[in-house]
């Protein structure tokens, strides 16, 4: 589907500590990743990079003059490049990351769009609860560049001063005075949401996917089935089952499992043989998903390597050249695969301990989602057999990452 | 039913609005929509318990707050209503359960919530808020002048009548109060048709889906087509699948099918395709823009790709004999199932809520299937609808469903129609039917056999230069 005709600038709105940061680099990460070329724009780091040292609050002070100016200075800078991102880089979709809690400046970047011919949609995020905002400041701002010599004491006693400047200035997009605006807002983390006038296809994308995540501390687990028969021989694709070692494999994914003792741990597999006798032997119960079936190489299904080479040289050398796209002769690509495996990264996104046992290509889509890798360096991501990858959400909806469980086996084609 | 997999406890949708607020809209059209992605759904509506209960609707003191008997009466028509609610959630399978009816005070939604409670359903409030005097007098003219409480329909008088109905409501009307008393609801709050929403803790994956579903459909007029790809070299020869290019007949519907949308003089039209050749070569002739979904390709058939059903039959006679038993949920060996086509046509329904005016131009297989979602035919009747080629379907929104009109090109086709043949009686109750114990065994979906045959030739790569013999799979 053609997402956009004209780019989308996506205007975060919220006091300091709401996730805005959060929610801009989560957004862009899925937006690119379903295809959609984003960039996030954070003024708060053009206003580093021109004020070298930070010393206090008092720089955000609404009475500062010095520090309005050089506020605005960064503002318009940060959007000046948006503007380049936009109009001359091919970018599609902008997020512009800042507080931007004065209808005054709203109104501007509003005008601003409107005179580049950019659609706009605003992201608010709400919150009043102290506890979630103590978490934020503990999570993000203590080890910000900001805070570099101060004790944590010190940077937050300044940081919650930083929040009252802002307090008495805000003003938050109204259901009366903003009624014609497009935007979300988003109430406590999640708990509810406003939504109006959605105008397009990716605004109604954006909306579903700021509604489906959360930031409850969970894991996901992603692992391959274990090694297959056609593994052993070399040859891509099929429905085989699993071989000796594969099976020794399950045995012992089941015992980690157990030992890892996971709360309410969720089993997916797709609906190949391998992964599902794979999960058979963790004695849970578990979820077969079609779009968790393995890439699909048309002619060249459960052919080895040399035997492509040998009768499709043309295609192999094509798919070395564009790995991401190339697609098999009535087959697949990457491109298709990520397409179809955007429902599991929404429900993902949505469940909490998860282990999803699936296939080479298919991990390695699921991996660029979660470790932000772009479409030249999907194809190529190291997953091997008998590996658990295990990811645990850090900072700013980053996800950290550890490999465990590593044995033999290893099919990985080296560029 | 991939989708029903994840819904666990049974939940009750529970309407609340003032009378003509498009409950009842809302009500059939999710209801239809999440009976296709398979999850199974039916709606209660409180007037038709009325108009049993009360044979004769007089005017609309009947509705009045101080009304006493009324009031009895009315009640008592809500927990008869709960009660069959309470049937198909526990006794009949069913999953999701709508209760359409204005719900307005806070003593009717406790007593549902405590009904729910009582049953461990989940509960989940659709709001619908309106304030604009001409949507409200629009729906009144569609859908209220027609009801059984206005035999006469003398429109004047239906107008007058039912907006001092609405009156009588609005004395006692609490709505949801998200900042406060129902802060821990589970709901969604729909202002001024779709323009604005405001979502309240949705709890699980099919709240989600309906949230998403609501916030993307509209009622603005607009024609949606579908007709199939113009007769293929594959169709003349009897063979299915594939990915053959146009007959010379083919091709003449493609310009038939020109003349007609240009005849038809429709604003702004879409047109989408599958990325299959016979349906890309059927829009090219349209000289318009269109855009290719892999996802409207035609139902793969696996192993029986290319073939004839002769071919199959005499190959693969048990295939061919469970396939007639449960089309439905029937998957080809190496391919898929109309319940796969589904699923993977649900991205497509959800664009075509959001969008106007369309042209879709797909398979037989496939456009059974969003014509089932359509007109809301069950899994049962969908792989039997008719949808033959060179036939445009027109369709167009109207009161609660939908208007269809079929169009017969003057250009010839085969039949590719198959009825459901009449079988010998089972023994086996169709719960044991060898389709279904064959999905829920272990043994993976894929056959045995998983020699791939040559299957959909996409567009993104050039046909295949065979530079040696295939080797041979041992």
């Amino acid at each position: 589907v053609c997402m956009t005709n004209c780019p989308t600038l996506i205007v975060m709105v919220g006091l300091p500590a709401r996730g805005k940061t959060y929610i801009s680099k989560k957004l862009t990460r899925y937006l690119n990743w379903i295809g959609v070329p984003t960039k996030e724009f954070n003024v708060g780091q053009y206003r580093r990079d021109l004020v070298k040292k930070y010393k206090s609050f008092e720089f955000f002070l609404p009475d500062n003059e010095e520090g309005l100016k050089i506020r605005k200075q960064c503002a318009l800078a940060a959007l000046n490049d948006v503007r380049q991102y936009l109009s001359e880089e091919n970018g599609h979709v902008a997020v512009f990351d800042a507080t931007n809690t004065t209808r005054e400046r709203r109104e501007t970047i509003y005008k601003f769009g409107e005179e580049n011919g950019y659609k706009t949609f605003f992201v608010e995020s709400v919150c009043v609860d102290p506890e979630v905002i103590a978490a934020n400041i503990v999570q993000v701002k203590l080890g910000s560049p900001d805070y570099v010599d101060c004790s944590n004491d010190e940077a937050t006693e300044d940081f919650m001063k930083r929040i009252e400047c802002y307090k008495n200035s805000y003003e938050t997009l109204d259901e009366t005075l903003d009624k014609d605006l497009s935007y979300i807002k988003i109430m406590d983390v999640g708990r509810s949401y406003l939504v109006n006038r959605v105008m397009d296809h990716i605004q109604s994308r954006i909306v579903y996917y700021l509604m489906n995540i959360h930031v409850t501390p969970r894991s996901i687990y992603l692992c391959r089935h274990g090694e297959s028969e056609l593994n052993l021989k070399g040859r891509i694709g099929g429905d085989p089952g699993l071989s000796v070692r594969g099976k020794e494999f399950a045995k012992s994914l089941s015992q980690f499992i157990n030992e890892q003792n996971i709360k309410d741990l969720k089993v997916w597999t797709s609906q190949m043989k391998r992964t599902i006798q794979t999960a058979e032997a963790l004695g849970v119960p578990y979820e077969q998903w079609k779009v968790l079936n393995e890439i699909d190489a048309g002619v060249c299904e459960e052919m080895t390597y040399e035997e492509i080479q040998e009768n499709y040289p043309l295609e192999f050398a094509l798919r070395d050249q564009d790995k991401y796209r190339y697609r098999y002769p009535k087959g697949e690509s990457y491109e298709d695969l990520v397409q179809r495996l955007e429902p599991v990264i929404m429900e993902l996104e949505r469940q909490e301990n998860v282990l999803v046992i699936c296939h080479q290509a298919v991990m390695r889509c699921l991996l660029a989602y979660f470790l932000d890798k772009p479409a030249e360096q999907l194809p190529y991501l190291k997953c091997p057999l008998h590996t658990v990858l295990k990811l645990t959400p850090v900072a700013y909806g980053k996800c950290s990452y550890i490999y465990l469980l590593y044995k033999s086996g290893y099919t990985h084609q080296e560029r | 039913a991939w989708a029903s997999y994840m819904t666990n406890s049974p939940t009750l949708i529970v309407m609340i609005g003032l009378p003509a607020r498009g409950k009842t809209y809302m009500s059939k059209k999710l209801t239809r929509y999440l009976n296709w992605i398979g999850v199974p759904t039916k709606v209660f509506n409180l007037g038709v318990y009325r108009r049993e209960a009360v044979k004769s609707y007089k005017s609309y003191d009947f509705f009045r707050h101080d009304n006493k008997e009324a009031m009895e009466i009315r009640k008592r028509c809500a927990l008869v209503a709960l009660e069959d609610v309470k049937s198909y959630l526990l006794e009949e399978s069913g999953q999701i359960a709508v209760f359409d009816a204005t719900n307005t005070t806070r003593e009717r939604r406790d007593l549902i919530l405590n009904f729910a409670k009582e049953n461990a359903f989940k509960v989940f409030f659709v709001e619908s808020v309106c304030d604009d005097p001409e949507v409200i007098a629009a729906n009144i003219l569609e859908v209220k002048v027609s009801s059984p409480d206005y035999p006469e329909r003398h429109r004047e008088n239906v107008m007058e009548d039912f907006l001092k109905r609405i009156e009588c409501y609005k004395v006692t009307y609490q709505p949801l109060d998200p900042d406060d008393y129902d802060k821990d609801l589970s709901f969604i709050k729909v202002i001024n048709v779709g323009q604005r929403f405001l979502v309240n803790r949705v709890q699980d994956y099919i709240q989600s889906k309906i949230v998403y579903y609501l916030m993307n459909i509209h009622v603005q007029p607009r024609t949606i087509y579908l007709c199939r790809h113009g007769e293929s070299e594959y169709n003349l020869l009897g063979r299915i699948g594939g990915d053959s290019g146009l007959s010379p007949r083919g091709k003449q519907f493609s310009q038939a099918l020109k003349k007609f949308i240009e005849e038809q003089e429709i604003v702004d039209l879409k047109v989408w395709t599958s990325q299959l050749k016979r349906t890309i070569q059927t829009a090219e002739c349209l000289g318009v823009l269109y855009e290719q979904w892999k996802i409207l390709n035609e139902i793969d058939a696996g192993v029986c790709e290319e073939m004839t059903y002769a071919e199959i039959e005499a190959k693969y006679p048990e295939e061919f004999a469970m396939r007639d038993q449960e089309k439905y949920l029937y998957r080809y060996p190496g391919g898929e199932s109309y319940q796969d086509l589904v699923q993977r046509l649900e991205p497509v329904i959800m664009e075509l809520e959001r969008q106007g005016n369309v042209l879709v131009i797909s398979h037989q297989a496939v456009m059974r299937c969003l014509l089932a979602y359509f007109l809301d035919k069950s899994a049962d009747e969908l792989p039997y609808l008719r949808c033959p080629l060179h036939t445009i379907f027109k369709l167009t929104p109207v009161a609660y469903g939908c208007k269809v009109e079929t169009i017969t090109t003057d250009v010839e086709a085969v039949n590719t129609h198959r009825e459901k043949p009449s079988l010998n009686s089972h023994t086996l109750p169709s719960r044991q039917s060898p389709v279904r114990m064959r999905r829920n065994s272990f043994t993976p979906r894929a056959s045995a056999d998983t020699v791939k045959r040559p299957r959909h030739h996409s567009l993104g790569s050039k046909p295949l230069h065979l530079l040696g013999p295939l080797p041979s799979l041992d």
